[in-house]
């Protein structure tokens, strides 16, 4: 599994890998040997999926789910708000 | 040499600061104390306080706690003369801790003018008085440190937070006492933490603490989780809980704490920040400020602090380490910073460089170097209403 440098896979377990620097809408990233093209920017931290998930499976991160996907996810995809929800609290963006 | 050189006290502990607070009893006394420590901005006199008018067992706790903490060297208290609160009380706890005290209420001097001009006079003897006090030596086994993380991202528990845990274990397996805190920043992680407990009594305790802060915040209606947070790639209150986490270490942990409840022994604590009982008097720490100072209340020296979008704070009392997890805040903010682990996302050092400079920054501290936030004049604090708690049963062996 061929992953680009920037991205950092924390535990075996995971599914997603976390962005180690900023990276710009248009730039190609590569996930698992194939190339992913970011939609628009994502900054450092960021988190972008290992494999496809599908609606409901855990995201694991650091070797422990961090909550569970609310729609089903590409190989690539961010990873975050939208599409991640807590088993614990929700998370409300207020601006 | 000794580790560090610091102040004695009458009650064995020691102090890496020599501060001369001035402390407001009611909100109606916060001008003149900032008057009274104007002329004296560039030394060690800070002003704290308890605002409300209200009779509160919790402010009065913290404020002995505070008011007998090690890094205080005297305190001046400034009264507005009607408002509930047990000063009397506060003063005899004072005097009883062997560091000098005086009390000025205003309605009794005359007026503002009076108050400030005595209470000068005053804090001005006091400075002198500090000023010619020995220092003794003092080791790392004598040594209180807290932590907290603030304005966190997806780097903080990455880089800075186990960072801070590799300076806990340090510390730890030399003797010092550590505390981590902010149950609701743990929800998510009881079962593991729990594995950790010192003793077999502990262990439901940890998972029952850390369930009292989840229905806490539940019933509140926000949880801990901020739009930051977000904008910095944290999705959940779990992804958050397991960064902030791993600011404990891996040391076994002996017991759970209590704002204003001092350990009585050296290891790792975990500070329970959520009262027992319904939500009253609203969120259990409104900000970092608030949790900074329910460190300090267990006598924490010194908090390690860390960040990933950029804190700027300080804290009144103890000396606050700045730790920037994320190499891009640390770019752009890097004179309110003390260590820079954002270069461990950059492949440049390890969590184990990090977190020796980590322990190393905090000693330094206890020979006389500064944190980035004291010499910018950082003296942020925060004490609100809170319900208070008693001891934890059966979890403190202390």
């Amino acid at each position: 599994m061929q992953h680009d440098p920037r991205l950092l896979v924390l535990s075996g377990q995971d599914n997603v890998a976390v962005l180690t620097a900023t990276v710009h809408a248009g730039e190609c990233i590569q996930v698992a040997g194939r190339a992913i093209e970011i939609a628009s920017t994502l900054g450092l931290g960021h988190k972008l999926a290992l494999r496809a998930i599908r609606a409901g499976d855990d995201i694991v991160k650091y070797g422990f789910p961090i909550g569970f996907a609310a729609e089903d996810i590409a190989l690539g995809g961010h990873v975050h708000v939208h599409n991640l929800s807590s088993r614990y609290t929700t998370v409300e963006i207020t601006e | 040499m000794s580790d560090m050189m610091a102040w004695p006290r009458k009650d064995g502990r020691k102090g890496i600061r020599n501060v001369v607070l001035v402390a407001y009893l009611v909100e109606c006394a916060h001008h003149v104390c900032k008057q009274i420590a104007r002329p004296f901005a560039e030394t060690d006199v800070q002003v704290i306080g308890f605002s409300g008018c209200f009779p509160s067992d919790y402010g009065q706790q913290m404020m002995e706690a505070l008011c007998t903490h090690p890094n205080v060297g005297a305190v001046q208290l400034v009264s507005l003369g009607c408002e509930n609160f047990k000063k009397q009380q506060l003063a005899d706890a004072i005097r009883a801790s062997g560091r000098a005290v005086n009390l000025v209420t205003i309605q009794d001097t005359g007026g503002t003018a009076a108050a400030v001009e005595q209470g000068r006079a005053w804090v001005h003897d006091q400075l002198a008085d500090l000023a010619a006090m020995p220092k003794v030596p003092m080791s790392v086994s004598e040594l209180v440190i807290g932590t907290i993380c603030g304005g966190s991202d997806a780097t903080s528990g990455i880089t800075g937070n186990p960072a801070a845990g590799v300076a806990f274990d340090m510390l730890i397996a030399d003797g010092a006492t550590c505390i981590f805190e902010e149950t609701g920043e743990l929800i998510g992680c009881e079962h593991i933490m729990a594995e950790r407990a010192a003793s077999a009594a502990l262990r439901p305790e940890i998972i029952k603490t850390v369930n009292k802060a989840a229905t806490y915040y539940a019933k509140m209606g926000y949880g801990s989780f901020s739009n930051g947070n977000a904008t910095g790639g944290l999705s959940t209150i779990e992804e958050k809980s397991l960064g902030a986490y791993a600011k404990s270490g891996q040391s076994q942990i002996k017991g759970i704490l209590r704002p204003a409840q001092v350990p009585q022994t050296g290891g790792l604590y975990l500070l329970d920040v959520v009262p027992d009982g319904p939500p009253k008097y609203g969120y259990p720490n409104i900000n970092d400020n608030a949790e900074i100072i329910e460190l300090i209340s267990c006598g924490a020296h010194a908090v390690i602090f860390v960040t990933g979008r950029g804190s700027v704070v300080g804290s009144a009392i103890s000396p606050v380490l700045k730790v920037c997890a994320n190499p891009e805040t640390y770019a752009r903010m890097a004179a309110d910073m003390d260590v820079n682990a954002g270069r461990i996302m950059q492949g440049a050092d390890t969590l184990t460089g990090v977190g020796t400079e980590i322990r190393d920054k905090l000693l330094a501290l206890g020979n006389g170097a500064q944190t980035a936030s004291e010499a910018l004049g950082h003296v942020e604090f925060v004490l609100t209403y809170k319900t208070a708690s008693p001891a934890q049963p059966g979890c403190h062996p202390g």
